[in-house]
């Protein structure tokens, strides 16, 4: 933990997921595999909530001063993509990449992020997005934090420094809760807390010269057994959509708008 | 024991729906349900258990749970599981619940999905079937051998039983003798924003607004059909993310579960994370000027059409019918 007068130092995991805006139409799922094919012509995103998170890091880069780093694992990465949180100002990326790491599940993601951490060391505040748009887990964080014996501060819409430690507002569904965690402590971030900063011409200037400092499995002593899934994934499908939905018209909008209410009334539902 | 353990959360002191609906589904999985609760003055509550069909009630009792510090209730409940290896675990889609599933699941070992719509015996093996990349998608997942199996429950799905105050449960008092250093994190504060009106969260009608409408303006016309038909105003997430909004508004996969009569839907293209706040209202209205827009698949009415010019006629002539 940082003595006083130090750097904070952040580390914000992301992870690069399909475009969760992909067109309805354009989603498909590879029954073979049982995996979502990514549709042509839409190149994957960074999570959205992994940018919130960056952003969140980025503030406390801006009103305290902080080395921010970005962790993320896979195995294989769009390398514009993985890119972005630098080109927003975060100062260092490191990839875990490993034909080992694809798709893993929570639990192997948890392990082998904790294990990257453990070997970058010396951070104060790790954050991560709330939840990946694609499997919608919200495990990994909590994970990370088990297994670093780490403070777990979960949905965050503000983040602010205090003697030692972090004062989080965690977003509930009807206001926020002010939660107090000593430091180093996992914050997990929602979109709450604002819209993430666009990259400057600057930011991607300095992006493209930096280089990835990339682990592999075997530098992480990644033990292949804790790899394996832990749930069984018995089937994928796009739920069935039966459309039945009755257009209502008018002689104009006004009308249409008329002629709605009294189908409603039609229909009893008003 | 084996069986089913039921995570029980209160609302306003009394036993909190979500927790009657999971004990409904316990009662569909299991040969006996369990209830777990915390803190202190719990007798109330153990009975509406009992009452919506609880077999068992821990009162999990210790100094440490008296001011509901999560990090102390996710102790406390490890220790429970490890206390009564119960065979499934439910656990709700609340603030709270979403926390405790996943810290227990590694500290367990267990196995564990999320946001489940549904969950079923094939076989003597649970089966759950979740929503996953935004409810684009359905999975169906097994759980492993080892540890409990921990469902985190999406909310409205299932029904509680009808309430037999007649009913007993086995008490049983469980005090896992917390230490203080399992509280890491501690909430210090909890500031609630009143909803005036119907809340969202139980509204029979919901009136709700996207992006489409442009501005926050146009929610006043939202407000006002929505007291009209005694509803509810909500929004999509790019209405909340603009600022138009306050995020408790917010329906969807990261927002409220709604399940009105009636869900009117104005300038919401129906993307599926806001429908998986929505999609359980029996009947969805659409306004949108965009033909394709998602929303038109999964709703009964629609109008393809400017709100601008649909609304305040729609509104004035529901002022009309309402009238008597
Ligand atoms: C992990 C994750 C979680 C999410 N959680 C949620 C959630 O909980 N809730 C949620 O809502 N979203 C959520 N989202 C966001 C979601 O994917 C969509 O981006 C969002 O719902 C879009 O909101 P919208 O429909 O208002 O906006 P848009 O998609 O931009 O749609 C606006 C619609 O308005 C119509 N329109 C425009 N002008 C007019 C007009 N004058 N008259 C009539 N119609 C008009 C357009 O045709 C369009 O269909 C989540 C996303 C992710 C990745």
């Amino acid at each position: 933990m940082t003595s006083s007068g130090a750097q904070l130092k952040i580390l914000v995991c992301v992870k690069q997921v399909i475009d969760p805006e992909t067109p309805l139409s354009a989603f498909k799922i590879d029954p073979g595999t049982k995996r979502v094919a990514p549709a042509a012509g839409v190149p994957p995103v960074v999570n959205g909530f992994d940018e919130n998170a960056v952003e969140a890091a980025l503030r406390l880069k801006d009103s305290v001063g902080a080395e921010v780093t970005v962790l993320s694992m896979s195995d294989s990465f769009a390398m514009d993509v993985m890119k972005k949180p630098l080109s927003m100002g975060a100062d260092a990326l490191v990839l875990a990449q490993d034909s080992q790491f694809r798709d893993l599940d929570p639990f192997a993601s948890a392990y082998v992020l904790a294990a990257a951490i453990r070997k970058l060391d010396g951070f104060d505040l790790i954050l991560c997005g709330r939840q990946a748009s694609d499997w919608d887990n919200a495990q990994v964080p909590t994970g990370i934090a088990e297994m670093l014996g780490l403070p777990l501060v979960t949905v965050a819409q503000k983040l602010d420094l205090a003697s030692g430690g972090i004062v989080v507002e965690r977003a509930l569904p009807d206001g926020y809760e002010v939660v107090e965690a000593p430091l180093p402590a996992l914050v997990t971030v929602s979109n709450e807390l604002g819209e993430p900063r666009y990259p400057t011409l600057r930011g991607i200037m300095a992006a493209g010269k930096k280089t990835p400092t990339t682990f592999s499995a075997s530098d992480l002593e990644v033990d292949p057994a804790r790899l394996a899934p832990r749930m069984h994934l018995l089937d994928l499908a796009v739920p069935p959509r039966d459309s039945k939905c009755e257009f209502i018209s008018g002689e104009n909008e006004a009308d249409t708008g008329r002629q709605l209410a009294l189908r409603l009334r039609e229909a009893k539902l008003i | 024991m084996s069986g089913v353990l039921v995570f029980g959360e209160l609302t306003d002191g009394h036993l909190s729906g979500t927790t009657a609906e999971l004990i409904a589904l316990g009662k569909q999985l299991g040969e006996s349900v369990a209830v777990a609760l915390f803190g202190g003055n719990m007798a109330g509550a153990a009975d509406e258990a009992a009452a919506y069909g609880a077999d068992r009630v821990h009162l999990v009792e210790d100094p440490l749970l008296v001011d509901g510090q999560k990090d102390a209730i996710i102790a406390a409940f490890d220790s429970l599981c490890r206390e009564v290896s119960p065979d499934i675990v439910l656990i709700g889609k609340t603030p709270l619940g979403l926390d405790v599933g996943p810290r227990l699941a590694f500290r367990l070992h267990a196995g564990l999905a999320q946001d489940c719509v549904s969950l079923e015996m094939r076989d003597g093996k649970l089966v759950a079937t979740r929503s996953v990349y935004g409810g684009n998608a359905l999975a169906t997942v097994g759980f492993p051998e080892q540890g409990p199996r921990i469902a985190i429950v999406r909310g409205k799905v299932y029904e509680p039983l009808a309430p037999d105050a007649s009913q007993t449960a086995e008490i049983v008092k469980f005090e896992p003798k917390l230490d203080s250093s399992v509280i890491k994190a501690k909430t210090v504060q909890v500031v609630k924003r009143e909803s005036q009106g119907v809340r969202l969260d139980d509204a029979d009608v919901v009136v709700s607004g996207g992006r489409g409408l442009g501005g926050p303006d146009p929610f006043a016309q939202l407000q006002e059909l929505a007291s009209l038909l005694k509803g509810a105003v909500g929004a999509s997430r790019a209405a909340c993310d603009a600022g138009w909004l306050d995020h408790s508004y917010q329906v969807g996969l990261t927002g409220k579960t709604v399940t009105p009569n009636l869900y009117i839907a104005v300038g919401i293209s129906g993307a599926s994370q806001h429908m998986a706040g929505c999609s359980g209202a029996k009947n969805i209205v659409a306004i949108n000027k965009d033909e394709n827009a998602n929303i038109f698949k999964e709703a009964r009415y629609g109008v393809v059409g400017d709100w601008k010019g649909v609304l305040s006629s729609f509104i004035e002539t529901v002022r009309e019918l309402t009238k008597s």
